[in-house]
């Protein structure tokens, strides 16, 4: 069985989602209660940066990819703290910068040979035995983080002063989502690509809202469709040879449709 | 005699160049009530994050006893719908078993809200829900921000009957931010009036004829909350500035 997974592309881009659809759900939950869209997407368009570096001095990929991100969600931390820029014009400039400056500098790199839309639109299955062992690292260490911090997380998201006087570390915590963020962002490039990688976090999450009734539930719920979007749009691609990682949002997609179209038929 | 609870010497706040606090020097123990009034824009909720540890002064000390354990209702505290929460699951989240949550719930007269969302409550219903999440902790300091706003005038004078009695209770400190003057006048012990600095400060009928009470409230108000006059030892600009 292990044997079968290891060795079958198929397979190890199944269970490389599966791990990533997992742990993007609690963090998705986050994402869609704290309103980081945006910022989900300025890490992602920064992870394209990251590869772009990291081909230039020839550097692990997936250890740039995840460098890159943990530095700009410091910077946009720290920048945050002065309120001379709106914190949306502030995404948007490090967002498409980060975007424009990764094309820019792949570009210059003409003796490498990139498939650039492997990394906007995911490659899942080109996925390797090294790259599953990334994930599965990745993975354990954010879902491990996500249910240490659990209550800190929710009592900052409910409301900051609260939890400061409550004796949580507000900024650590704040700054611990965002490490975590860029980690999974770094770790689900490969399944979904830099496009797309929101679509992973906040969809699912987004669909489990009208199942939950607390929070704990909202998250294991996101878990689940984000897995469930996974073994469908895989299914899909393999049956009617679709890309897989937009098969997978399309997928997490139709969940979305069908429960909230369930929710405003039924009666309140 | 016991450390206060809270103390404040000499403390004060600026953002930048702005000076919003200064020079403010009290004391609060086990028991004391005291109500902060003031104009928009007096430092009141200000004042609360010095206290609370939010912020630090940029001057002078605030000192808070070792390990006290502080209750907080914010002011205007706005759930985002897309975070499913019942009442006793955010009780929950601040720590205590469930008949712990319940006892506290009962106290401040909401127990049926516990499997209720957080999203479908009243204002009173949520003020007395982040009461009873206060109290759950068994505060020594008790720290209120505008917690009767939006509420009716009865809604209001029940709230702050409650307070007072948790404050026998539990013999807490409680301090609160407030803006309605006559439910504040007729309850509270101690009334500090700030405006940057504090103005005046005494029993509510000592304050009401205070001139430096009169002059950042009206003639009229004052007037109406007034029984006793006592010393003017200054008056403010335009600016808010003290003038000998």
């Amino acid at each position: 069985m292990i044997d079968l997974i290891l060795n079958d592309f198929f397979w190890r881009a199944m269970a490389g989602g599966l791990m990533v659809a997992l742990v993007a759900g609690p963090l998705g939950c986050f994402v869609v209660w704290r309103r980081m869209a945006y910022f989900g997407d300025t890490l992602a368009h920064s992870a394209l940066l990251g590869i772009a570096l990291g081909t230039a001095f020839q550097a692990n990929l997936n250890l740039s990819i995840a460098l890159v991100c943990i530095l700009l969600a410091v910077v946009l931390m720290l920048l945050s703290r002065q309120q001379s820029l709106a914190s949306d014009t502030l995404l948007g400039i490090l967002s498409h910068s980060s975007l424009a400056i990764g094309l820019v500098v792949l570009g210059m790199m003409q003796d490498f040979s990139i498939d650039l839309t492997g990394y906007l639109f995911g490659d899942l299955l080109a996925i390797n035995q090294r790259d599953l062992l990334w994930i599965a690292l990745g993975g354990a260490l954010i879902l491990a983080l996500t249910v240490w911090l659990w209550r800190g997380l929710l009592m900052i998201t409910i409301h900051d002063e609260l939890a400061a006087v409550e004796g949580h570390r507000t900024g650590l915590l704040r700054l611990a989502l965002m490490l975590m963020l860029s980690l999974v962002i770094a770790t689900a490039m490969k399944i979904v690509g830099v496009l797309l990688i929101t679509a992973l976090l906040i969809i699912p999450a987004a669909a489990a809202r009208p199942l939950a009734a607390t929070p704990e539930r909202m998250a294991v719920i996101a878990s689940l469709l984000g897995m469930g979007s996974v073994v469908a749009g895989m299914t899909l691609s393999w049956h009617m040879d679709t890309p897989a990682g937009p098969s997978v949002v399309v997928s997490a997609f139709g969940f979305f449709l069908l429960l909230w179209l369930a929710r405003a038929r039924s009666p309140a | 005699m016991t450390e206060p609870v809270v103390s404040l010497e000499d403390a004060g706040l600026r953002y930048g160049e702005t000076h919003v606090l200064h020079d403010l020097t009290f004391s609060m123990s086990e028991g004391d009530i005291v109500t902060v009034i003031g104009p928009n824009g007096a430092g009141k909720t200000s004042l609360i994050k010095l206290i609370l540890g939010i912020e630090k002064p940029s001057s002078g000390h605030v000192r808070q006893r070792a390990g006290t354990r502080v209750g907080y209702v914010p002011q205007r505290m706005t759930l985002q719908p897309t975070l499913p929460l019942t009442v006793g699951r955010f009780l929950g989240l601040a720590g205590g078993d469930n008949s712990a949550i319940e006892a506290a719930l009962a106290r401040t007269g909401v127990a049926h809200l516990a499997n209720e969302s957080v999203h479908y409550l009243s204002g009173g219903e949520f003020q007395r829900v982040l009461l009873a999440r206060a109290i759950l902790r068994r505060p020594q300091l008790l720290v209120l921000d505008e917690p009767a706003q939006g509420l009716d005038v009865n809604g209001q004078s029940a709230l702050y009957e409650l307070i007072q009695s948790l404050r026998d209770e539990l013999n807490c400190a409680v301090l609160t931010v407030s803006h309605d003057l006559h439910v504040v006048m007729a309850s509270t012990d101690t009334v500090l009036c700030l405006n940057g600095h504090i103005c005046c400060r005494g029993q509510p009928e000592q304050i009401s004829r205070d001139p430096a009470f009169t002059q950042l409230f009206g003639e009229h108000l004052a007037n109406t909350l007034a029984v006793y006059h006592h010393h003017h030892n200054h008056s403010h600009d335009v600016h808010g500035d003290t003038v000998p």
